[in-house]
């Protein structure tokens, strides 16, 4: 088995319900994988296996080469995971939390107190380092627990859901910080996420879950090309020819067709389409100020995923 | 084992639970009431009532059952004592305060333990642990050894108090020092440390089940009801609290101790912790 982490038909049910199911992906060394999906999608219990924390029913897997299964303090020795709730005893100070796990992560007692103050300074909590962390801000709570989670230097990091309860500062905090530790630092990063533009923005793969199943796998690019390569797009007319655009989209295969004031939008129109409907849209004498092809977001991609395999279901 | 993890998690729980006022006043009050307050109270009543007090007949006649039943090595203590409010404190102070003396290290046990289990869980505290390298045996010692040091200490402490107190507040009466006896050396150094692992075993017991930190105290604090047996029968004179008793008891508490913790420890998998939160 190659990549940081690789698993094949990993499984895991809690009762009846099927919480991850015949999950097989491989996460190469150095990437952003974002690992997309609503609450319940399984994706933190995903972390909890990849981290020998919880056990699988079935399948295999293994971490930077070892089995969480039965290696798994081995395994969390060279991960970091940010989880969902900081997990920060408030009644210590920040510099005490780290130091706690500084000792639990056997980094060498001598370079303790350096590492300590090198995480608060990257982190610029050094000011306020001999605080009690829960006088913190929601924000500067999520950098102590992302600073405890790199103490360590781990070579893969896993983030669950890191900006779910952030303000906007302080989300785009997060995501810096995250850009650095994969571009500046070449580590690998496991993100958990249901922001899609956070995931667009930050990750180089992502992987669509539902209901512990995995419906997609690749690139944000990839991931568009499954959907038929297909574009939005926005189309400027003057104001009484919006009627007549609106037809003639129909009429070159526009599966969704939106007017706002002047402007139509339109879905299901092939790329290589897009010239000829505008020599079309001209001939027919349409005024045409502006016709913009959109390549189709993540939030586009997941969504369409979506409907499709809950329209397999349904069928 | 890790010791290195183990002391950093029993560090940070002490650190902890310094500031938590929920587990620190019990912690100081009950050793203050049941070790000084009360003992201290009874020794200067005793010593200053006169020999023929009523009150002091009527408490000797409500242990009549005592005395009619006690064994000849408690017979033979009580003996030496000339006077009757001499034999009704080394009655009080020596035998019926002997099982109240072992509540201390079962409640400063759960109390630290429900803290250090469920009160984790309640802060929200338990999940960056559960992902810190260490093995679930390495986590359930670590989370064992703080409350039992504890229970120990405060035990051991309370003891040597309660023997200041009891010293002190009778010296006008006894004019000696006649405590601690062989009974309660053993009762601190053998029966104490067993009662303190009965104190955790039933906060380990209901840790999985509790989601509050209150929850598991209250649950715990059940394990008290056979001492109160103990005090009710011995003050019935069915068993008395002398030196084979006690050793016999410590032995029984670590007997049910051990079943316990080897359970606990079985059923103490971070896969379990995980999926409660």
């Amino acid at each position: 088995m190659n990549g940081v982490i690789v698993t094949e038909n990993l499984t895991r049910r809690f009762g009846e319900t099927l919480a991850v199911d015949r999950l097989s992906l491989t996460v190469e060394a150095g990437e952003v994988f974002g690992f997309l999906g609503h609450n319940g999608a399984g994706k933190t219990t995903t972390v909890r296996l990849l981290n020998g924390v919880l056990l699988a029913d079935g399948g295999a897997m293994q971490v930077l080469g070892r089995s969480p299964q039965s290696d798994g303090p081995a395994v969390r020795a060279r991960t970091g995971v940010l989880t969902e709730t900081p997990s920060l005893e408030e009644r210590l100070t920040a510099r005490e939390n780290l130091t706690v796990y500084a000792n639990l992560y056997g980094i060498a007692l001598p370079q303790i107190k350096k590492r300590v103050d090198t995480v608060l300074e990257m982190f610029d909590l050094a000011e306020r380092a001999d605080e009690k962390a829960g006088a913190y801000s929601k924000g500067m709570k999520q950098r102590l627990a992302l600073a405890r989670a790199l103490l360590h230097q781990p070579e893969l990091l896993f983030l669950d859901e890191p900006t779910a309860a952030l303000d906007p500062v302080a989300a785009r905090q997060v995501h810096e910080i995250i850009t650095h530790l994969s571009r500046d630092e070449g580590r690998t990063v496991f993100l958990c996420t249901h922001n899609l533009n956070e995931a667009q923005r930050l990750c180089d793969r992502v992987a669509v879950m539902e209901h512990g199943r995995m419906l997609a796998l690749g690139t944000p690019a990839e991931l568009g090309q499954q959907l038929g390569g297909r574009a939005r797009l926005e189309i400027e007319v003057a104001p009484g020819d919006t009627g007549q655009a609106a037809d003639l989209l129909r009429s070159a295969g526009a599966t969704e067709v939106r007017v706002e004031h002047d402007t139509l939008y339109a879905a299901g129109i092939h790329r290589e389409a897009v010239p000829g409907l505008l020599a079309a849209l001209v001939t027919a004498g349409i005024h045409v100020y502006r016709l913009t092809p959109v390549e189709p977001s993540l939030e586009d991609i997941y969504f369409a995923i979506h409907d499709r395999a809950n329209g397999e279901v349904a069928s | 084992m890790n010791w290195r993890a183990i002391r950093a998690i029993v560090t940070k729980d002490w650190k902890v639970i310094r500031q938590s006022r929920s587990v620190i006043l019990p912690m100081v009050l009950l050793p203050v009431i049941i070790l000084v307050l009360l003992p201290g109270g009874m020794g200067l009543l005793l010593s200053n009532l006169p020999s023929d007090s009523p009150d002091l007949t009527n408490m000797t006649s409500d242990m009549q059952m005592f005395f009619n039943n006690m064994p000849p090595s408690i017979a033979a203590a009580l003996d030496g004592l000339t006077t009757e409010a001499q034999k009704t404190a080394v009655l009080f102070l020596v035998y019926i305060f002997a099982p109240l003396y072992l509540i201390l290290p079962i409640m400063v046990a759960s109390v630290v333990a429900a803290d250090s289990f469920v009160g984790e869980k309640e802060r929200k505290t338990l999940e960056a642990l559960i992902y810190a390298p260490t093995s679930d045996r390495e986590l359930y010692v670590a989370k064992m050894l703080l409350p039992w040091i504890l229970a120990v200490a405060v035990s051991v402490i309370g003891a040597s108090l309660y023997a200041i107190v009891v010293n002190v507040s009778l010296w006008p009466m006894m004019e000696r020092v006649f405590f601690p006896n062989m009974t309660w050396v053993l009762l601190a150094l053998w029966v104490s440390p067993a009662a303190a692992g009965l104190g955790l075993g039933a906060i380990v017991l209901v840790s999985s089940r509790a989601s509050t930190f209150m929850e598991a105290q209250q649950t715990a604090g059940l394990v008290v009801i056979p001492i109160v047996v103990l005090m009710i029968s011995q003050m019935a004179g069915i068993v008395y609290f002398g030196v084979e008793m006690v050793l016999v008891l410590g032995l029984i508490l670590w007997l049910i101790d051990a079943v316990i913790l080897w359970y606990g420890a079985r059923r103490f998998q971070r896969g379990e912790l995980m999926a409660r939160l």
